[in-house]
């Protein structure tokens, strides 16, 4: 509209849902999806010690996922501890009128791959969940953000969150990625760039000739990643491959509701000279496939290049940061990355574990074998069930890999699926954190492709041989 | 909550950077109720051996540091997941400041929210006030009215949201402040529903 200033996305996501602004400048905002896991029990006791009940139960989803066992089944039998923690979910939601993904439900799943799934992740909506990864749900242009416990109970009882206007950062990526590349090497690539702390009190806006050229999988990794570079959100203007991508899900709305949503979600990319405080352009071509080598998502480089000397850091902070990295991981300077040994391999997550992604790793491994043991958890029982519809649980077994029920696993070991102190483990997760995967044990971060590679070649390993002549 | 005005204690060393809220509170530790406390296992896996003896070389793990107040670090403090229960387990101990170059913004946000103050201030003086805790153990003042860190021969200014500040100078939650303005949430929530009517979860066939 003339005379007003120009607004970016999150601008008009922001100002769509604010019921008040304090004369502090913080403002009072509407949650339009707010989703629970079994972690959420703290929020619950706060609810309980107010005698409070939940004020939108009709925009609030539980999923079980943080705890879920990946092996379970009739005959199974499960941690008591872990039972519990699935059991209390049920109780809370059950309390206060909450719809439930629980165990056994075939929509369960992680649930940042749920939401999309079940079309409750939409453009303009603005979505909390009492976890960091929330920012995922930024790939359809939602303003989606991760927040602890205290605020998880004040959005139950109220419906509402304040919150400071975080500055705007713009991330632009042009040009064509390389074959056996994809988000999570853009995602990668971009948080060594600027660290893992680089963004932090701003948030992100993906935009370019690459990102406008992802799939709504590829988008969903890359806004998930946000928060590894310190974004509390990161979001991606919806278009075309947006709507096309909620178009019929469950939850989604249907008929003419849909084509006024897909109207409205239309004027929501960023004006032309929108103000962004800080802008960065990647080139493309500049992407190589990406593996970590420390314990923070910024300690990252191209599979092709050997371990960082510490010594060669001019700022003594960062080379103590490396020292302590590598004597953790267990890594000797100038060693080459493709040459160290890995003892596991995980595929799955709320960052990979979506049906692209396991296309992707079984198009590796299809008619090989894995040196190295290794677990696939599908990102959601739905994706579950497309992929084995797809055949890729046969490739994935006659590889060697373990084929699980869907769940975190492996990203945040809260159900006990953990590595053995001093392993080694490919993974496409979000998280090389010291002690995540378990106690001791060593994570390398990269995308689905080159965890496939890497549990063929028993080593870190570079994907596009792999790829040659494969449909990727 | 407990108000936050000025409070002098016992700083701990932790020249550290990235240390994450996996590092404050290991997830398997996660399931227990508040009740029961987290500060018992606070930095676990830095400050214990898995036989659950103490690490001499952790600062934290050392018994003259028991009774700390504050903990100094380098740069991206609680970064990673948004779990509270790191900021429980830093109050359980005793923590009532960080101060740090910089912090994950989700942790910032829980701190205040539990009476917990992220002090951040620029790296090189925070490189300085490791340097001297690490000489000589010292009591150190966080002083909130005034925005100011006191530590010996060292008067460092910091800037704080001025929201955060109210709240923990006063030590208030936000719910009694939102629950206030009930009737203009409603108010809003139904005009907006009128406007926005796909917002709504539909789960028709």
């Amino acid at each position: 509209m003339t005379g007003n200033p120009p607004r970016t996305l999150f601008d008009k996501v922001w100002q769509a849902h604010v019921v008040r602004t304090g004369e502090d400048g913080t403002s009072l905002l509407a949650i339009d999806r707010h989703f629970l896991h079994e972690g959420s029990h703290h929020a619950f006791a706060q609810l309980a010690d107010r005698r409070a009940r939940v004020a939108r139960p009709d925009l609030t989803f539980g999923v079980a996922d943080h705890y879920v066992p990946t092996r379970r089944g009739a005959g199974r039998s499960m941690d008591p501890a872990i039972a519990g923690m699935i059991e209390r979910l049920e109780r809370n939601t059950e309390e206060h009128g909450i719809p439930l993904f629980g165990l056994g439900d075939p929509r369960q799943g992680i649930v940042h791959v749920v939401g999309p799934e079940q079309g409750l992740t939409l453009p303009g909506l603005t979505m909390v969940c009492g976890d960091s990864h929330t920012s995922t749900h930024g790939a359809y242009g939602a303003l989606a953000f991760g927040i602890g416990a205290s605020e998880v109970a004040h959005v139950l009882m109220t419906g509402t969150l304040w919150q400071r206007k975080p500055k705007a950062f713009r991330v632009k990526v042009e040009g064509i990625l390389g074959p056996g590349l994809c988000a999570k090497d853009i995602a990668l690539h971009f948080i060594a760039t600027i660290g893992a702390d680089g963004a932090t009190g701003h948030a992100l806006e993906y935009a370019g000739s690459s990102i406008r050229a992802l799939s709504m999988e590829g988008r969903l990794t890359l806004c998930n990643l946000s928060i590894e570079s310190g974004a509390r959100c990161g979001m991606i203007a919806p278009d075309d491959t947006t709507f096309g991508a909620i178009a019929g899900r469950p939850f989604a709305p249907k008929g003419a509701l849909f084509e006024q949503a897909v109207e409205a979600w239309r004027q929501l990319p960023s004006d032309a000279d929108a103000h962004f405080d800080l802008e960065i352009t990647i080139e493309a071509g500049d992407i190589a496939p990406i593996v970590t080598w420390g314990i923070t998502p910024e300690q990252a480089l191209p599979v092709t290049a050997r371990v960082p000397d510490p010594a060669r850091e001019t700022d003594p902070v960062r080379a103590e940061a490396a020292r302590a990295a590598l004597d953790y991981m267990g890594l000797a300077p100038g060693t080459a990355l493709a040459e160290v040994p890995v003892s596991r391999v995980f595929i799955g997550s709320c960052t990979n574990g979506r049906i692209e992604d396991l296309r992707t790793a079984a198009s590796v491994l299809a008619g090989r074998k894995a040196r190295v043991p290794g677990l696939v958890s599908p990102g959601s029982s739905g994706v579950k069930r497309q992929a084995e519809e797809e055949g890729l649980d046969r490739i994935f077994r006659e590889a060697g890999l373990e084929w699980v029920e869907s769940g975190c696993s492996m990203c945040v070991g809260m159900n006990g699926d953990i590595g053995q102190p001093g392993e080694r483990i490919a993974s496409t997760t979000n998280r090389n954190f010291k002690g995540r995967q378990g106690a001791g044990v060593r994570t390398h971060l990269m995308s689905p492709a080159m965890v496939a590679a890497a549990a063929i070649a028993g080593t870190l390993a570079d994907c596009r041989p792999f790829l040659a002549g494969r449909k990727p | 909550m407990k108000p936050f005005t000025r409070v002098t204690a016992l700083a701990c060393p932790l020249p550290i950077a990235n240390i994450d809220t996996d590092q404050l509170i290991p997830a398997r530790f996660m399931r227990r109720t508040r009740k029961e406390g987290y500060g018992p296992v606070l930095l676990h896996d830095l400050r214990f051996e898995a036989d659950g003896a103490p690490k001499p070389d952790f600062p934290l793990a050392r018994p003259e540091y028991s009774s700390a107040g504050f903990l100094v670090a380098r740069r991206n403090f609680g970064s990673g997941s948004s779990r509270e229960a790191a900021v429980y387990a830093l109050a359980d101990f005793g923590i009532r400041a960080v101060i740090a170059p910089s912090f994950g913004d989700i942790f910032a946000q829980n701190a205040v929210n539990n009476g917990l103050l992220p002090v951040r201030l620029p790296e090189d003086q925070v490189e300085q006030l490791l340097a001297s805790l690490m000489a000589e153990p010292a009591d150190i003042t966080v002083d909130l009215e005034n925005a100011r860190v006191e530590a010996p021969g060292l008067a460092l200014p910091f800037t704080l949201d001025p929201v955060w500040r109210t709240k923990l100078l006063n030590g208030w939650d936000d719910l009694d402040l939102t629950l206030s303005h009930r009737a203009e949430i409603e108010q809003f929530m139904a005009r907006d529903a009128g406007s926005r009517p796909w917002m709504m979860p539909d789960p028709s066939k």
